[in-house]
This record gives C-alpha cells, sequence and structure tokens, in this order.
C-alpha cells in the first residue's frame, strides 16, 4: 500500500481519531500536571485545542472526527450514573447539607438563569441568541433541548455550554481563594451549577467531596434548569 | 471491570426507559444515578455493611476510573464547538459578557446561598475548617 492510500484509510477510520482524542488528553492531562494543576491550564481545554489543530492541518470534517471519538463520547452517560459513588461516599455530609444545598440550588439558578439574559439584553442581543444562552449553565443535552423548546438556536446553546464549563472551571478556584471559601461541598455544589460536567470534572482534581457536591449540582440543576428558563424568559419578554 | 461497567449501563437503561417512557424532562442517566445510589444504599442495608467500600469493589473501581478523567469525555463534544465560532463571534460581545458575568454571578451567588444557610441552619461542623 502505498502511503497516501494508506493514510486515506488510516484518516477516516474510526481507530485514528478516538487514538488521536485520548492522545490529546494524555499530552493535555499532562501539561497541566506540569503546571501544578493550575486553575488557568484547563486540560479539557487544551485538549480540544490540540484535536481542533490535527483536524484543521489535515482537513478532516467533524463528521469523520465525530465516528472515532463517539466511543469516548458515549462514556458521558455511565460516567454520569457513576456520581453515585462518591454521592454514597459523603452521604452524611449530603444529608446534613440538604438544606443549605437546595436554597443554593434554587438561588444559584434563578441568578445563573437571569443575569445571563439581562446581561445579554443589556448588549441588544437578538432574542433567539438570547434562548440560546439562557440554559448554558446546564449539562449540553438538556440546555439544548431547553434552548430547542424556547426558540434558541441548539448548535448554538451546545457551543455555549461547553464555553460556559470551561470558564467556570478555569475562574472557580482563584475565586473561591481570593474570598477565602474552604468550604468544598459550597465550592463544588457553586462550579457543579454554574459550570456543570466540565466544572465537576475541576472539582474532582481539587478534592473529592467537591466533586461528589458538584456532580449534585449538576444533576439537581438538570432538573430545576427546564422548568426555570421558560418562566424567566417569558417575564423578561 | 466488566461487572461495573454492566452496573453502570443497566442503571443508565433503566433510567432512560423510565425517562421516556414517562415523559420527564430529565436526563436519563440522572435517573440512572439515583437508581445506583438507591441499590448501593439497599445492599448495604442487607448485607450491614458498606457495599462498595471494601477494596476492589467493580462498581467503585469504574466509577473512580470514569470520574477521574471526567474532562476526556468532553473533548469529542468540544471539539465540535469550534465548527460553531463564528456563530459566537456574530453577537461576540453578548455573548463574550453575558458568559462571563453570569458564571461569575452563579458561581457567588451560589457559593454565598451555601454559606449563609449552612451557617443559620447551625450546622458548621470541623469538617468545613480548613
Amino acid at each position: 500500500m502505498n502511503p497516501f492510500a494508506l493514510w486515506v484509510y488510516l484518516s477516516t477510520s474510526p481507530l485514528m481519531w478516538l487514538t488521536a482524542t485520548l492522545i490529546a488528553w494524555l499530552a493535555a492531562a499532562r501539561v497541566a500536571a506540569l503546571s501544578g494543576r493550575h486553575p488557568l491550564v484547563n486540560p479539557v481545554l487544551l485538549a480540544i485545542a490540540f484535536v481542533a489543530v490535527a483536524l484543521k492541518l489535515t482537513a478532516i470534517d467533524y463528521k469523520t472526527y465525530f465516528d472515532g471519538a463517539q466511543f469516548v463520547h458515549f462514556l458521558l452517560g455511565p460516567a454520569t450514573v457513576a456520581l453515585a459513588v462518591p454521592l454514597w461516599r459523603n452521604r452524611g455530609l449530603v444529608t446534613r447539607s440538604l438544606v443549605p444545598m437546595l436554597a443554593a440550588l434554587m438561588v444559584g439558578s434563578v441568578v445563573a438563569v437571569g443575569s445571563t439574559i439581562a446581561i445579554a439584553k443589556l448588549f441588544g442581543a437578538p432574542f433567539d441568541v438570547i434562548a440560546s444562552l439562557a440554559p448554558k449553565s446546564v449539562t449540553a443535552p438538556v440546555a439544548m433541548a431547553v434552548s430547542e423548546r424556547t426558540g434558541g438556536l441548539p448548535s448554538l446553546t451546545a457551543a455555549v455550554v461547553v464555553t460556559t464549563g470551561i470558564l467556570g472551571a478555569m475562574i472557580v478556584t482563584p475565586l473561591m481563594n481570593r474570598l477565602g471559601i474552604r468550604d468544598w461541598a459550597a465550592r463544588g455544589f457553586a462550579v457543579g451549577l454554574a459550570s456543570h460536567g466540565i466544572g465537576t470534572a475541576r472539582a474532582f482534581l481539587v478534592h473529592p467531596v467537591a466533586g461528589a457536591f458538584s456532580g449534585l449540582a449538576m444533576a439537581l440543576s438538570a432538573v430545576v434548569t427546564p422548568i426555570l428558563v421558560p418562566i424567566v424568559l417569558a417575564l423578561w419578554r | 471491570m466488566i461487572i461495573g461497567i454492566t452496573a453502570l449501563l443497566v442503571c443508565q437503561l433503566i433510567g432512560e426507559i423510565t425517562v421516556r417512557s414517562l415523559g420527564l424532562p430529565l436526563p436519563g442517566p440522572v435517573v440512572g444515578m439515583m437508581l445506583l445510589v438507591v441499590a448501593i444504599a439497599l445492599r448495604s442495608a442487607l448485607a450491614r455493611k458498606d457495599a462498595i467500600a471494601t477494596h476492589g469493589n467493580p462498581v467503585a473501581h469504574v466509577a473512580d476510573a470514569l470520574l477521574g478523567n471526567l474532562g476526556l469525555l468532553f473533548v469529542p463534544a468540544g471539539v465540535g464547538v469550534v465548527q460553531y465560532l463564528d456563530l459566537i463571534a456574530a453577537n461576540g460581545a453578548a455573548i463574550g459578557a453575558s458568559i462571563l458575568g453570569s458564571t461569575v454571578l452563579a458561581l457567588l451567588a451560589t457559593v454565598g446561598t451555601f454559606r449563609l444557610v449552612k451557617r443559620l441552619t447551625g450546622d458548621n461542623d470541623a469538617e468545613d475548617r480548613p
């Protein structure tokens, strides 16, 4: 087989892009570890950048890439189920924190949705953009469904959700440190609510209790946000 | 390992079936997560000990492996976002300000409420102290 034919075969096979995704992640994780897990050196952002550059250079389209990467993407479901394990391990603290958690869930969700809409309006964004932004703090599949139902653009929502996740994961550690908050449960809960799974990934790196509460916040806001967004959007119209 | 993966997938599957047949506005895996907590609690109650605390428990093992590399699982979807960067750029200022401002506000409101209510309800145990 000549090298060109081999490349054509490999570059369109799932093996190539599944492997590339894993290598990009390992490289990104290594860079993040070398930086001492600096909050601004976010491994998710780095790995996305590595893969995006590779796709650009090889002129491979996203569909071909996803044929391989889907095996990793699929694990998001089982990983969400797996959040039961840290939840169970911290059940004592979770049960004792029930009241603060529910209060923070309500206030945090209203602020997340309300401030998103308010700021976008202030900048004169059209309604479809506002509706696309409103559910941005919740996990992608839920946010896209909410966006579609309220007149947003689901693909824009997906982009905004991932951006929000990475941004929250990058700012939570410096922000909380500056405020002097060392309550891992409260810190984790805040990042899970504001930045869903990508925030939760960061929380697990920082502290297991933060990870458990972040996962819980992500799950709870997936329940509350679909009810909340249409109400707040209607109030602001 | 296979036992652990199967346990997670069975919970997710039951979650998806529940959500779709009842028309719940919830992701199936979230219901699956609740099911797994209940399953661990039931097994622990029956065995009169923590069902996943034993060393090498397959469910705990797979869960820790997945959650320890949670960021990896967002990479394929994240790469897709790069296609829509022009969509973001078209409304750049509004979207940028809205994402940044509301993420900071949501973090502050959530952590502030959590701490305040915790203090008001008088539960400020040693675990949270530095």
